[in-house]
């Protein structure tokens, strides 16, 4: 899986409460909580985002609370993928489980904000377009690719349970 | 080789014969927890998948505490979603507003959750059923949806770090001194993915009450799990319930990634400062810090032996003139025992707020939102930015005793600057 797009650039330690206020979990649309997306930390950063776009941060991304409605609330704005040093462990179950790519890559540093990204998740090939530069991180365990490659753990529930 | 208690656990979930960190496994849960802001998500996802009737009704435990009471309609209608379902599925595991309690005070409490259990729930503070010697562990709601369908859910087996507690600990210091300390010094990722175990000579002598509040707050460190292994104590807090436990303990050969080894005999109370729980600081290190805002509750700091804590502080004391103290007991339980116990008149004497069990502000919901430059202290559990209300405001965690000394001077306050009777204000 290819993904393409501009780059919008966060620190170490992007919280869920960053990602999306406690206020909206009152939603379970991922549009609607689009809205609200990194309105603490960024507030215009929703209408900044253009379809496509990817998020790039730094250590322990999504650290904090269990809320699905943080990885929906980043798929919903248009966001197409996350490229963090770590993440945060629910953060990265609910991002696998509703299908939002994502990848880790200790190279995130040499990326600015606005560079034009292309990332292979299949191989963990970051292409770094503007700045002419290719990064390399490890694509992701099998086990998960399989659920994020089936559209999210419920197909992949469905798909396996009927042939076991 | 050995394992430790949280691989014993997972291995007897796993249906596998051996296990280790790194591994990814398919294990049968014993318990699946969701409440009133992460259910109705699991709920739709379980409905959207074709699945007519959940794997195990008795399994699944459904608590509406966080804008519950409803705090405005949308959050009506999410509770309501929660009730609905619950009766379509026949789950007796239910607990409706005057029943309920903060979930992870409640579910100890009902004797829901025993030790050896395998124990998922979409909330982060899931954590806190470790205490009991539990694998506990937080997910998100399409993880409960999953679970619901087959009772089973993926998981990637951490590695274990050791924390050994030594010493004596000061008077006004306990467990929730202990955990702020431990994330001060490794950071809010020190256990990244990882399983934290509690131990050592302090440990083992804290009540269950002090243990809960530790392993509540492991996954501010970023662990999966935080556990303590159950020993004589916990055997007499489950002892009443039905269902069988298991009691396991880790090998005297079991592999830890890491070892800390503290002796904790010089620590004061201690606070985390804004906007981290790693922020961490002695109480007597904050000068003229004003709060506008004291917060005693919570599943971090809401049982009983907190809510003492704090009346035996705020007894014969108001709170500062300006200051909001609301107080939060936990369950309907702990609510009634403090009526009986007469700290719930010590609290309105004081000039407190005395709440039904919700989480309430804890995470910014209901019941006690920061406005623009307002500070509180809480015996919560995470100070991120705007965590309480206005991103504008801040919030700094502590134990009950600084707490109720903080509200009675109405800055952040060492509890021995308050003398029996004789401090005015």
């Amino acid at each position: 899986m290819i993904i393409k797009g501009k780059v919008h650039k966060f620190t170490d330690d992007i919280n869920t409460d960053d990602i999306i206020a406690a206020k909206y979990l009152v939603s379970t649309d991922a549009q609607e909580l689009g809205k609200h997306c990194m309105e603490t930390v960024s507030p215009n950063f929703s209408s900044a985002v253009s379809p496509g776009d990817i998020i790039i941060a730094g250590n322990n991304f999504g650290c904090g609370s269990s809320r699905e409605h943080a990885p929906l609330a980043i798929k919903g704005c248009g966001i197409s993928a996350v490229i963090a040093k770590s993440f945060a462990a629910i953060f990265f179950r609910n991002a696998i489980n509703i299908g939002l790519p994502f990848l880790e890559s200790a190279d995130v540093d040499k990326i600015n904000e606005g560079d034009l990204i292309e990332v292979d998740l299949s191989t963990g090939v970051i292409k770094n377009i503007t700045q002419n530069q290719n990064y390399k991180t490890q694509a992701f365990p099998e086990f998960l690719q399989e659920i994020v490659g089936s559209g999210g753990l419920i197909n992949w529930v469905k798909k396996t349970t009927k042939s076991r | 080789m050995g394992y430790t208690i949280a691989e014993k656990i997972l291995l007897k979930h796993s249906g596998q014969k051996t296990i280790k960190p790194g591994e990814f496994i398919e294990a049968s849960i014993d318990v699946a927890l969701a409440n009133d802001i992460t259910a109705p998500l699991a709920i739709s996802e379980f409905k959207k998948s074709g699945f007519k009737q959940v794997f195990n009704k008795n399994k699944i435990v459904l608590v509406p505490d966080h804008f519950a009471p409803a705090k405005d309609l949308k959050s009506a209608n999410q509770c309501k979603i929660l009730a609905d379902f619950a009766k379509e599925q026949g789950i007796k595991n239910y607990f409706e507003i005057g029943q309920m309690g903060i979930e992870h005070a409640l579910l100890p409490e009902k004797g829901i959750v025993l030790p050896g259990d395998l124990v998922i729930g979409a909330d982060s503070h899931t954590c806190t059923y470790g205490a009991l010697g539990a694998y506990a562990t937080g997910m998100g709601s399409t993880d409960l949806a999953r679970a619901y369908i087959d009772g089973k859910c993926w998981l990637k087996v951490p590695a274990t770090l050791k924390f050994i507690y030594r010493g004596k600990l000061n008077k006004w210091v306990g467990g929730k001194d202990l955990i702020l300390f431990t994330i001060g010094q490794i950071g809010v990722d020190g256990a990244l993915y990882k399983v934290m175990e509690f131990c050592g000579p302090v440990i083992k002598k804290l009540g269950m009450d002090d243990r809960f509040s530790i392993c509540n707050m492991a996954i501010e460190a970023g662990a999966r799990a935080g556990l303590i292994a159950p020993d004589a104590i916990t055997k007499k807090f489950v002892a009443g319930f039905k269902r069988k436990s298991k009691f396991y303990q880790s090998d005297p050969d079991a592999v830890y990634e890491k070892t800390y080894e503290w002796d904790i005999s010089k620590l004061e109370p201690l606070v985390a400062c804004p906007h981290l729980p790693s922020n961490v600081k002695p109480v007597s290190s904050l000068k003229d810090i004003k709060v506008d805002q004291v917060v005693i509750g919570s599943c971090t700091n809401g049982r009983i032996s907190d809510l003492r804590i704090a009346a035996s502080l705020l007894k014969g004391k108001k709170a500062a003139p300006g200051v909001k103290l609301i107080i939060f007991p936990a369950t309907q339980k702990i609510y009634l025992q403090a009526v009986k116990e007469g700290l719930a008149e010590i609290f309105v004497k004081a000039g407190g707020v005395f709440s039904t069990p919700t989480c309430g502000p804890c995470l910014g919901g209901h019941m006690g939102i920061l406005a623009e430059g307002e500070v509180a202290i809480a015996t919560t559990n995470r100070n991120f930015l705007g965590r309480m209300g206005s991103p504008k405001s801040f919030v700094y965690l502590s134990n009950p005793a600084v707490a109720a000394a903080s509200a009675i001077t109405g800055s952040i306050t060492h509890p021995d600057k308050i003398r029996k009777g004789r401090f005015s204000n």
